[in-house]
């Protein structure tokens, strides 16, 4: 029945995922269902469990309690890994390699086209720079690269780790361009920032605050239903409403 | 197990090695001037020179196979490209052997580098055939990388990864028979120096330099240096998890 009916389930579903880290509950029972070919924004403060959620969505967390299905497939099936491109909040990139040499190496091990690699690095606008050793560039730019090697094959899910982080505006928003372009050719993103104001470029947001989420709902929505001006007064609203969260395990 | 993604990866880490000449360089040229060091120490004892440079022939490949290998890997672990690789359809024994491929190829290098001087220049003589010399000096290179790979798991940071050089090479250098002979060892050490590998290493060297032809003993030697090698690669593959807390 999943397979015949593929096209229907949504790309990413959570349901009651638990994760223990080092003895401490970090995500505490996340339900959530993420529709194909939309941008969904998870956003929250600093330490609030997004990472290892994303984690858990690309089968790479241990400790995981509760069910992650991602392209109708238990997360982490070696079927999937050619599906899903996953960025890494740091640039995981051979630092010691041109941006090429790691492009190839990369698409190699996907199995992709030789010519792909100079696709995803027009996409990222590295054009020119592919002679450069990843460790002579700058921060931006080794983003950039590690986002590239992700975008290898055309995955249909891409999972990214804050790829905007230490990016001029200028480069934001072609970035966000460009994931756009990605959805509307029916790509599935779910992307992570700390960055409220990218929140009103998705079709969804997840908010996320001490492993548990606060709110799943389109920018607009979650803007009426609180009253809020922007997004980052709607998050204040939402924890107000909740009330402190009680964290027994910082106590002791 | 795919092999177009084994030989990229052996190429992947070739080019790595490339873009680094200083190490490359250092890896050739290093065990040449300990070998030369070592021929004039012993200016008055030729037979010594060619037991312990025989012997030394054999350690060199391992000791800096494991160092390079060690640390190489914990640098894929630490900056995160060891994740990425297990997210893609990449098979755990594509990489280890893709290290194996390219770092085989250093080892050979280094072997043909050192003994070529050793047996030229330096006049060191060895009564079994070359070929045989650089079988025991390759296999010993991949023991070397299989064992700096496996203990690389076990080290977090690049200070760890390379004390793990003396905690897990002294011992057996100790032990192999180049500083007192095995046999003459209490009942104890010989014990220990029997299932450590790189006694075997050295017996296979020391043994090609007295007999000729390719003796039993040395093909025995081998194949125990390819099992060693080969379970310390299968103790390595299982410390790769697609999954990590």
């Amino acid at each position: 029945m999943m397979n015949s009916s593929e096209g229907g389930t949504p790309a990413i579903r959570v349901a009651a995922l638990t994760v223990v880290r080092g003895g401490r509950p970090v995500l505490h029972g996340i339900d959530l269902d993420v529709a194909r070919g939309s941008i969904t924004g998870l956003l929250g403060p600093s330490g609030c469990g997004k990472t290892t959620l994303l984690r858990s969505i690309v089968g790479v967390q241990r400790g995981t309690a509760g069910r992650v299905e991602v392209l109708g497939r238990a997360a982490g099936s070696a079927a999937l890994r050619s599906r899903v491109g996953y960025v890494t909040q740091a640039p995981s990139v051979y630092a010691d390699l041109s941006v090429a040499e790691n492009l190839r190496y990369f698409a190699a091990v996907l199995g992709v086209p030789k010519s792909d690699p100079a696709r995803v690095i027009a996409q990222v606008g590295l054009d020119g720079r592919e002679q450069d050793l990843v460790s002579r560039l700058s921060g931006g730019q080794r983003a950039r690269v590690s986002l590239a090697a992700a975008l290898l094959g055309a995955p249909e899910l891409l999972v990214l780790d804050e790829p905007t982080v230490g990016l001029d505006p200028v480069l934001r928003s072609e970035l966000w361009r460009l994931f756009r372009e990605l959805a509307d050719a029916g790509a599935t993103l779910l992307v992570s920032s700390h960055v409220m104001d990218e929140a009103v470029r998705c079709d969804r947001l997840l908010l996320m605050r001490d492993g548990r989420l606060l709110a799943d709902d389109s920018p607009q929505a979650l803007l009426d239903r609180t009253g809020a001006a922007d997004i980052d007064a709607a998050f204040l609203r939402l924890v107000a409403a909740t009330g402190p969260t009680a964290r027994p395990e910082v106590l002791s | 197990m795919n092999p177009s993604r084994t030989l990229a990866t052996a190429r992947r880490v070739l080019a790595q090695l490339r873009h680094d000449p200083r190490t490359l360089a250092l890896l050739l040229v290093v065990p040449c001037v300990l070998l030369t060091l070592l021929k004039y120490m012993f200016d008055g004892q030729p037979q010594a020179f060619d037991r312990i440079g025989a012997a030394l022939l054999g350690v060199f490949p391992l000791l800096v196979m494991f160092l390079v290998t060690s640390v190489a890997m914990l640098r894929e672990r630490t900056t995160g490209t060891l994740e990425r690789l297990l997210t893609m359809p990449l098979g755990k024994l594509d990489l280890l052997l893709g290290y194996a491929f390219a770092f085989g190829a250093v080892a050979l290098l280094q072997a043909a580098a050192a003994s070529a001087l050793t047996l030229g220049l330096l006049g060191l003589k060895v009564a079994g055939p070359t070929w045989l010399l650089f079988a025991v000096a390759l296999g010993n290179g991949l023991l070397g990388m299989a064992l700096g790979l496996f203990v690389s798991a076990f080290a977090t940071t690049e200070f760890q990864a390379v004390q793990f050089l003396p905690a897990a090479l002294l011992p057996q250098l100790l032990l192999c028979g180049l500083f007192v002979p095995r046999e003459r060892m209490a009942d104890g050490l010989r014990l220990a120096s029997d299932v450590l590998p790189l006694s075997y290493a050295v017996d296979a060297m020391t043994r090609l330099t007295t007999s000729a032809g390719v003796s039993g003993a040395v093909l025995r030697d081998l194949s125990v240096i390819a099992a060693a090698a080969l379970l310390a690669l299968g103790l390595g593959a299982v410390t790769l998890r697609r999954r990590t807390a």
